[in-house]
């Protein structure tokens, strides 16, 4: 079933202007729980006590507070907080086009999917063209009473807008020490590499799957059967001998497993 | 972590922060309210020992699974990353990110730490692994970053949706003419660099400055008489601070 659009609006690159569907990219399969009274076996309910008597406080008594120091709070109302929101806008603004390799891996934080809204030649030739030019698009729009930085890429033929992450939210390896310790040798590094050559290969998707989340979804429906499956507990591991003779077993093993596939 | 037979102890740390900054709920005496559980039957505060976790089957119908049923359903070596192969670096599409650690050796591990980091860096590789934390599967890329090794924790495969799933319609081919508007479009705005700094997060920096503009103001500012016994204090973390003293050798 074809999914929902979450939000319509226009890609503006200068003068042009796109229709655009905005969908998520994602679909989350986490298992979820709810948390039951033991007793009853219902959900419970949350509300706001004062710790001190354990009295509810109901939601009209409620304000809100930022926490300036220990204690002292500056008091925020909800006009406030609407001053703070971002004029509404249906523009998603491309200001700029970058290489790929300039936006940096841990700047992204989540993928949606554009699709066309009316015409689609407008859509799919800027698509073609951001692929032959092998090029990111840097984006500013507000959704939701929120403001956005994304980039948007030609994947696969579509476009695809991930949410940027603020710098000041990512902590980068360049403002950290090497870690302390000795440097390994020549000759591990020799083996080292050959280990890294042995188990190189393409990265495929498909590969990988959740088992755990399959494990816990199959223990669920045993028990709501009225099943008492046996779980058996995780064994510890051994530590391991020296590095040197580790690598040497390592990578004969490998041989030893490609010689027989 | 496990690469081979080679295991190198690490410790996870994050390298992602929020700056969202929480506001506190208070009460009308400008006291830090707790959120608390009841139960809907009898309408009492329930105490941790008294909520179980249940998984919905069918409308308001819940099999429960403990704590210890959910450890016991973690595979064996589990709380290893175990490295399945090496693939090159700019193989993995960063749509699958989703939150990055950095990995840092524990004592006596930094050798091995440092030749898979190294290695891993003059080679151009990243390594995927999956593992079990806290409940939950991970499939994860690690990088060789400025000889750390940094960890970025992926979405699985069923959890992206394809094109297809999201029912957007078939490619189609466009006159190259529009192609090529577009191309001159796209080479107007060309940069060959984007700085980082223009990721600014602006709305909490536009908060901030309204709190201090308010503050100023006495009757805005509540001090609670009272300190609170379970609110959580804003304690915040300098990750920044942890990580170099887990590089440096030193317990914490």
């Amino acid at each position: 079933m074809a999914a929902r659009p979450i939000w319509k609006g226009e890609l503006k690159i200068g003068t042009t202007r796109i229709a655009v569907k905005l969908y998520s990219a994602v679909t989350d399969r986490t298992v979820r729980f709810h948390l039951l009274d033991d007793k009853s076996f219902l959900r419970v309910k949350q509300h706001m006590v004062d710790p001190d008597s354990g009295s509810e406080v109901p939601a009209e008594e409620i304000t809100k507070g930022y926490e300036v120091e220990p204690g002292t709070f500056v008091v925020l109302t909800d006009k406030d907080l609407e001053s703070l929101q971002p004029k509404p806008s249906r523009e998603i603004e491309i200001a700029e086009f970058v290489p790929p390799d300039q936006v940096s891996q841990q700047w992204y934080d989540r993928p949606y999917y554009l699709g066309p809204n009316d015409g689609q030649d407008a859509y799919f030739a800027l698509v073609e063209a951001m692929q032959k030019r092998n090029v990111e698009g840097i984006a500013n729009w507000v959704m939701r009473n929120k403001a956005y930085i994304g980039a948007l890429r030609a994947v696969d033929g579509y476009l695809v807008l991930c949410t940027l992450r603020a710098a000041s939210e990512v902590l980068l390896a360049q403002q950290l020490p090497k870690p302390a310790g000795r440097e390994p040798t020549q000759k591990e590094f020799a083996m080292a590499k050959q280990l890294v050559a042995a188990m190189e290969g393409e990265f495929n998707a498909a590969e990988y799957k959740d088992e755990y989340r399959e494990r816990l979804l199959e223990f669920i429906e045993k028990k709501a059967k009225g099943h008492k499956p046996k779980l058996s507990r995780a064994k510890a591991k051994r530590a391991s001998t020296s590095l040197d003779s580790v690598l040497q077993r390592s990578i004969a093993a490998l041989k030893k497993g490609k010689k027989a596939a | 972590m496990s690469f081979g037979l080679v295991s190198v102890p690490v410790s996870l740390f994050p390298a992602n922060q929020t700056n969202r900054a929480s506001l506190r709920q208070l009460g009308p005496e400008g006291e830090p309210l707790a959120r608390r559980y009841y139960s809907q039957k009898t309408e009492r505060d329930l105490d941790a020992d008294e909520i179980v976790r249940g998984f919905e089957i069918d409308t308001d119908k819940y099999v429960v699974v403990t704590d210890d049923e959910l450890e016991r359903l973690q595979p064996e070596k589990s709380r290893d990353i175990d490295l399945k192969a090496f693939v090159p670096e700019d193989a993995v599409p960063p749509l699958y990110f989703e939150r990055g650690y950095f990995l840092t050796p524990e004592s006596g591990s930094e050798k091995a730490y440092k030749l898979l980091a190294e290695t891993m860096g003059k080679e151009d590789v990243a390594g995927i692994a999956t593992f079990v934390m806290r409940g939950k599967e991970y499939l994860v890329a690690i990088f060789s970053d400025h000889g750390l090794l940094r960890a970025e924790t992926m979405r699985f495969p069923d959890e992206l949706r394809t094109p297809k799933e999201v029912g957007l319609p078939e490619k189609k081919k466009v006159p190259p003419a529009t192609v090529r508007k577009f191309e001159k479009l796209i080479a107007g705005r060309s940069k060959k660099q984007f700085a980082g700094s223009k990721l600014q997060d602006e709305e909490t920096e536009a908060l901030l400055k309204l709190v201090k503009q308010k503050q100023k103001t006495r009757s805005n500012v509540i001090k609670a008489e009272r300190e609170s016994t379970d609110g959580k204090p804003a304690q915040v973390i300098d990750l920044m601070e942890v990580l170099k003293k887990s590089l440096s050798g030193k317990r914490s």
